[in-house]
């Protein structure tokens, strides 16, 4: 049999509260230091303990992120879950299981490798502790693999001596435990596998980081002061971040205090009202929550859409409606939140698709939201915010400067003439606004969700309701050019596909699965709403888009079709909603099948 | 309805304080409340007590919620930025606009719908968070805008318009913020200016979170006979048990009063807060006492007013948080962004 390199799937199933996610993670982070790009992927139930979790480990030399279909490795270790976790093994994969108890007849496989090793067995001449024995058996099966796959011992000690820096009497028996896995696969199994891995360079210097961590420092960075926020998953670690990096980068050296405000609000409204409260009083401020948190925030985002209030809020998306699969992805809030509150209202929307993009979305959108005195939605998922992902470093340009749009100081104010908060001064829909406190006598205003003039006094007169919500009209037109462009890779194809976010993920594999049949397309990774002329002529240009997303009413599609008027013919939906996050199979099956179905023409051969 | 401007001009024997402005620099538009709300006399409280103590007329947040009370807040204090927000909703507002810049003077004005209905949680919860701020209701008993439905505050088998008796249990605010840990608690009677003046006064002078409950009966709906919210009734069963009042600098002695009714407490910003007690067993600093005492009254049918509770050495929600001192929107771009180098060491934790 030959051997193959760093490509393959492997899934750990435990239970959850048992002490895997840690072994788990330091062997996905043990082939990252090995230069191997891996993806993870956390499955996980709304529980603390005792229902099943999975661990997936996407690992591919030539750098797929996205999911991919199928198991080639099963880390057994949840009773519960044999059966189908046993199923779920591809022909030709592996069982890894603890054979202390016996494999029940009924469930073997004659097209699987069974690979028994006696965990709970071992555990017992070595810890004396029944807790310890459990925790163990993660890091001694995390051993194995080691020594079944290749892996460097030594990368792993090395992250058991930095994890457990501080607490060195639990360093010992971690490498011990390491070593009796290791030591039983080298001396009783055919190690390593045929399956398995090496030292690559393909991780670059890229770093392995999620999408919420890089969100809370990203606001940091940006200049976020006050971040108020309501515990909601997946959400809740881009508040944590933010604090936890504040701790280490916003402690004023002299006093030790803090240079931020960070509060657990009662509720989601609260947390909203006080982010929008900040942002009129001039701070920068944010917070996160998921789309259970936006249904009840959108009264008062209509509230800042009407009174032109900067806010930035993180939706990371997981899967509706109502409380729906509160720890599964998906990409459902697009049409909520894009048009949130009652009356005339629309937000401008980011979707990142990387870490990097959330570090630098956070900081974009509190710019965009000063610029534009309107609240700023971050469109992320599950997906990418509470996966480990491969991302390109972390850059901050020392010479950007904080964009705060347009706020007039006590100078200012004393050489203007008049002062009308919502007057249009320079004719792109936004006008000037003061905070509070600033000058004796000029430019305090009184701020309201009722009708009021350009001066902001209040009025019912029809004109003024109207002039008012058509400058409101010409102010979203001037954020179409101030959101980030969609990224477009054009090559002349006549058939195009568009997508965003974390549907970005398995994009390139699918794109390289539909090559080898003779599909080509143009892509385009839409990175903002509104938008740009580009997604209009990227449609416009092409007889077909493919709209690939993860939800089940084709809510971007609808967006598109809605704010572009596009003929809805052109817009081919290729929609995943399951829960998981979208594979690469499942992108070139559905457009395979449409080729076929429409009998579109295919590219059979590369002509030169 | 639109927005009145008030002349500008006043009489020139109007008495300036010490920044040399006159009441009227801190008066706002004109109102557009019915003649004879209560919730006027409030205003006019609000501009007296910060034109006597001299406070920079431009130096306030103002915050509101939805109601009759919250549109008050564009009738005082026309040089300071105010936001009539969401109903129920000031106090998250007003948490931010504090933690925004501590320095700004914070107002909230609610009403008896916006506190104790709708705005219940967030009521309860910037009492607990002890945001240094007035949070000052408007307490009618009934909704204005919508024409007369009971409120929370609305006493039961106290009557409507029509005669039809209210059947459900009251929510005393000030019960729940003493419950909850409000360092300043006091109620009074927006028909006995004598009394809200100077309670206002010694309110912004707290720091931490101070609440008053005013009486404000509303003239439209809720005035008439079967009513416990009308002008007659609050008058005769209401008994004032500590007045306050707060003066700039140390007091000059001068009065007599019977031994253990008048203290004068030193705040820390060098005035003095002065209690007149009227109940001399009284103790202003007994939380719990206050709680007990206040439930009691009630159950007499009676509404206890005055400084019901006060701990002068609260602290408010910056010192818990331990916020710098310089307010946050004012911290500079090197201050907040810690730059690229950082974010190299950074990456390299990521790897």
């Amino acid at each position: 049999m030959t051997t193959k390199f760093n490509d393959f799937v492997i899934r750990f199933a435990n239970v959850n509260g048992s002490g895997s996610a840690s072994a788990n993670g330091m062997f996905a982070k043990a082939l990252f230091r090995m230069g191997i790009p891996v993806a993870t992927r956390n499955i996980f139930p709304s529980n603390i303990q005792g229902l099943p979790t999975w661990f997936e480990v996407r690992v591919s030399e030539q750098g797929y992120l996205g999911r991919r279909e199928g198991v080639d490795i099963m880390v057994a270790m949840n009773a519960e879950t044999f059966a189908e976790d046993i199923a779920s093994i591809l022909p030709g994969g592996y069982l890894l299981y603890d054979n202390s108890k016996p494999l029940p007849q009924s469930m073997a496989r004659d097209d699987i490798h069974e690979i028994g090793i006696p965990i709970a067995n071992m555990m017992l001449p070595e810890f004396a502790d029944p807790k310890q024995r459990s925790l163990f058996k993660n890091i001694t099966y995390l051993g194995a693999m080691a020594g079944l796959l290749n892996i460097e011992f030594d990368v792993i000690t090395g992250m058991v001596a930095t994890q457990y820096k501080g607490k060195d009497a639990l360093i010992e028996p971690n490498i011990r435990a390491l070593e009796l896995g290791r030591d039983y696969a080298l001396e009783y199994l055919q190690a390593p596998l045929p399956l398995q891995v090496r030292r690559s360079d393909a991780v670059g210097d890229r770093i392995m980081m999620d999408g919420n961590d890089a969100a809370g420092l990203g606001s940091l960075y940006g200049g976020a002061t006050v971040c108020a926020w309501y515990p909601i998953t997946p959400s809740t670690s881009v508040a944590e971040s933010f604090e936890n990096h504040c701790k280490k980068l916003r402690i004023d050296p002299e006093t030790g205090h803090k240079n931020y405000a960070f509060m657990q609000a009662e509720d989601e409204l609260s947390a909203i009202g006080i982010v929008i409260g900040a942002a009129w009083n001039g701070a920068r401020s944010f917070t996160a929550t998921s789309g259970p948190g936006i249904s009840l925030m959108s009264e008062f985002i209509g509230l800042a859409y009407f009174a032109e209030l900067p806010a930035v809020i993180w939706d990371i998306q997981r899967s509706g409606p109502s409380t729906g699969m509160p720890t599964r992805t998906q990409q459902g809030d697009l049409i909520g939140a894009a048009y949130a509150s009652h009356g005339d209202t629309k937000h401008p929307l980011l979707f990142p698709a990387t870490p990097k993009e959330c570090f630098e979305f956070a900081a974009d959108a509190l710019d965009l939201a000063d610029r534009m005195q309107t609240p700023i939605l971050v469109l992320s998922d599950l997906e990418l915010g509470m996966n480990e992902n491969l991302s390109d470093p972390l850059e901050w340009d020392d010479a950007r400067q904080y964009d705060r749009g347009k706020v007039l100081s006590a100078k200012d104010l004393d050489e203007v003439e008049t002062f009308g908060r919502y007057l249009d001064v320079d004719g792109d829909g936004v006008g000037y606004r003061t905070l509070p406190g600033t000058h004796p006598d000029k430019g305090a205003f009184f701020t309201r969700g009722t009708s009021r003039d350009e001066y902001a006094a209040y009025t019912e007169s029809p004109e003024a309701y109207q002039r008012n919500m058509e400058r409101l009209q010409l102010k979203w037109q001037t954020a179409r050019s101030l959101v980030p462009k969609a990224e477009i890779q054009s090559s002349g194809n006549r058939v195009g596909v568009l997508y965003y976010g974390t549907t970005s993920l398995p994009v390139p594999e699918a794109l390289d699965k539909l090559a080898t049949s003779g599909v080509r397309l143009d892509t385009c990774r839409v990175r903002a709403f509104p938008f740009g002329d580009e997604v209009a002529d990227f449609i416009a240009d092409h007889e077909l888009v493919f709209v690939v997303e993860q939800n089940r009413d084709g809510q971007m599609r609808t967006l598109l079709i809605n704010e572009l008027e596009t003929n809805p013919a052109k817009l081919i939906p290729i929609l995943y909603f399951a829960g998981l996050s979208i594979s690469a199979d499942y992108i070139d099956q559905q457009i395979s099948a449409y080729y076929e179905e429409h009998k579109l023409a295919r590219l059979t051969e590369v002509t030169s | 309805m639109t927005f009145v401007a008030k002349p500008r001009i006043h009489h020139p024997n109007l008495p300036v304080n010490e920044l040399g402005l006159t009441r009227r620099d801190y008066e706002g538009s004109v109102s557009t409340l019915c003649a004879g709300c209560g919730h006027d006399s409030v205003s006019a409280a609000i501009v007296q007590a910060c034109a006597e103590l001299a406070l920079p007329p431009h130096r306030f947040a103002k915050v509101s919620g939805i109601g009759c009370s919250s549109k008050t807040p564009s009738y005082f204090l026309n040089r300071s930025h105010g936001f009539n927000s969401v109903h129920g909703r000031m106090p998250s507002v007003m948490t931010g606009a504090n933690l925004a810049n501590r320095e700004l003077m914070c107002i909230g004005v609610s009403g008896d719908g916006d506190s104790a209905s709708i705005g219940l949680g967030q009521f309860a919860h910037v009492v607990r968070r002890r945001t240094n701020m007035l949070y000052l209701v408007d307490n009618n008993g009934t909704y204005g805008l919508t024409k007369g439905q009971f409120s929370a505050t609305n006493d039961k088998g106290s009557t409507s318009k029509k005669g039809i008796p209210n059947l459900y249990e009251p929510i005393d605010l000030v019960s729940i913020a003493l419950q909850l840990g409000a360092s300043f608690v006091g109620r009074s009677f927006s028909g006995d200016k004598r009394q809200l003046v100077p309670l206002i006064k010694a309110a912004l002078k707290h720091k931490g979170m101070a609440f008053i409950d005013v009486i404000s009966p509303c003239v439209a709906f809720n005035n008439h006979n079967g009513s416990t919210k009308s002008f007659d009734f609050v008058r005769e069963h209401t008994s004032s048990v500590v007045n306050a009042d707060l003066i700039l600098g140390q007091p000059e002695i001068t009065a007599d009063y019977a031994e253990g009714t008048h203290e004068d407490v030193a705040m820390p910003d060098g005035s003095t807060l002065q209690l007149y007690k009227v109940d001399a067993d009284y103790d202003p600093y007994d939380r719990i006492g206050a709680l007990n005492y206040v439930q009691k009254m009630q159950e007499q049918g009676q509404v206890a007013t005055g400084l019901l509770y006060v701990d002068p050495d609260a602290v408010e929600c910056h010192d818990i948080m331990e916020t710098t001192g310089q307010p946050l929107n004012e911290l500079a771009e090197e201050t907040l962004c810690p730059g690229n180098d950082v974010l190299a060491s950074i990456n390299q934790g990521y790897r």
